[in-house]
């Protein structure tokens, strides 16, 4: 399988909306799209939406946090939004507290974060 | 003289002077009981087990753990479910199996024949005996592990403080295990409310050693990783100096001295935000 996760611009902000379990191949593919796209297209914020996974792994935990390091030198600021309880509270067990990377409760919080930190407020 | 001529002795004894074993078997166990059961419930009772029992060795059986003692059994167990349940001690509870022993001695024990055959019967009934130890045993475990649930579901509320920010006093000493539900609940909590802004208050927290800390730390990083801010607040004098004894780290995780402090300095936030969205700035 092939798949790849869409990267979907709306305005300045690019929106990543995982929606299935990712396989290591799918990680390195999101990884090279979205840096593409965010040169592409010039976008200020990106936002993933991790509200349908229901496993994070700590590949997927370091992809996070290095694809938030990798948007911001390109310009862009990350926010991962929508993080399931559990999720969290294996991600904490695991030891990875993702700290590079900011998070929102929801896609609309993130959204109003990224407006937030492009208006200079947070 | 075998099992079979000793099961039919037994029987038709059993069978011939059952109302004045009964009521005997009914003073006797009443009497262990002291009142606390009604003579006419315990009778009933008694009258189900003694035909339970009466029926299984018409059948030809002697063993407390076969078939035809399965009615027996589910009767034995109902009776110590309903001890246990209503705070008997285990001695009182088979002692209403073991008294039918006392109640059949005499009439039991002429000559040697009987006296076999009483035997067995004795035998038949200390494994019945047992069987009902373990029946209440069982079910006083029961009783405990759903308290001890109770109990850290009571001792875990999480509460709404205001639009956007909840409170979890914590109340007794932090373990793993509760740690887990707190986190559990904080979080989903977290989600059903749309909250931002989380304040643990650990007033009611009496010790806080390295271990506590670290139950609390990972709590504040889960709210965080969800995307929350997390506050500590209720913390006392005493608690401060030890942290700072043990050289535990909060790192930036912010703490207070008081929930009002934490509450105003969430509220404070909270308010920003919502300026924010006012002015269109959004």
């Amino acid at each position: 399988m092939t798949d790849r996760v869409p990267v979907l611009k709306i305005g300045e902000v690019l929106l990543v909306s995982i929606q299935t379990d990712l396989d290591d191949q799918m990680v390195l593919d999101l990884q090279e799209d979205l840096s593409n796209r965010i040169v592409a297209t010039g976008a200020k914020g990106v936002v993933i939406d991790i509200s349908a996974l229901e496993i994070v792994d700590s590949f997927v935990g370091r992809m996070l946090a290095h694809n938030a390091a990798v948007s911001r030198i390109l310009g862009a600021e990350t926010i991962v939004v929508g993080m399931r309880p559990a999720v969290a509270m294996t991600l904490v067990e695991l030891g990875l507290s993702m700290s590079g990377v900011r998070t929102a409760l929801n896609l609309e919080r993130g959204l109003k974060l990224l407006r937030r930190i492009a208006a200079g407020r947070a | 003289m075998n099992t079979e001529s000793n099961i039919r002795l037994l029987v038709d004894t059993l069978t011939e002077q059952r109302e004045k074993f009964l009521t005997q078997w009914t003073r006797t166990v009443g009497e262990d009981l002291r009142g606390r059961l009604s003579t006419a419930e315990l009778g009933r009772e008694l009258g189900e087990l003694y035909d339970a029992v009466l029926e299984a060795m018409t059948a030809g059986s002697l063993d407390s753990r076969g078939e035809h003692f399965a009615e027996t059994r589910s009767l034995l167990i109902e009776l110590s479910r309903n001890r246990a349940r209503q705070g008997f001690t285990p001695t009182e509870t088979v002692r209403s199996v073991f008294a039918l022993k006392e109640v059949l001695e005499p009439s039991l024990t002429g000559d040697a024949d009987s006296a076999r055959a009483y035997l067995q019967f004795a035998r038949l009934l200390d494994g019945l005996g047992l069987l009902t130890s373990e029946a209440y045993l069982r079910t006083r475990e029961e009783i405990i592990s759903s308290q001890a649930e109770q109990l850290l579901e009571l001792s875990t509320p999480v509460v709404k403080l205001w639009d956007g920010v909840v409170g979890v006093p914590l109340v007794g000493t932090l373990d793993s295990a509760r740690t887990q539900v707190v986190m559990e609940k904080l979080l989903q909590t977290l989600v059903d409310t749309d909250s931002t802004h989380a304040i643990i208050d650990i007033t009611g927290v009496p010790t806080v050693d390295t271990q506590v800390a670290q139950h609390l730390l990972k709590t504040v990083v889960a709210a965080r990783m969800m995307g929350a801010q997390c506050t500590i607040s209720g913390i006392r004098p005493q608690i401060a100096q030890t942290i700072v004894a043990l050289g535990i780290e909060f790192g930036d995780i912010p703490t207070n001295a008081s929930l009002s402090d934490a509450l105003r300095q969430a509220l404070k936030e909270v308010a920003l935000d919502a300026e924010d969205d006012v002015r269109g700035l959004l």
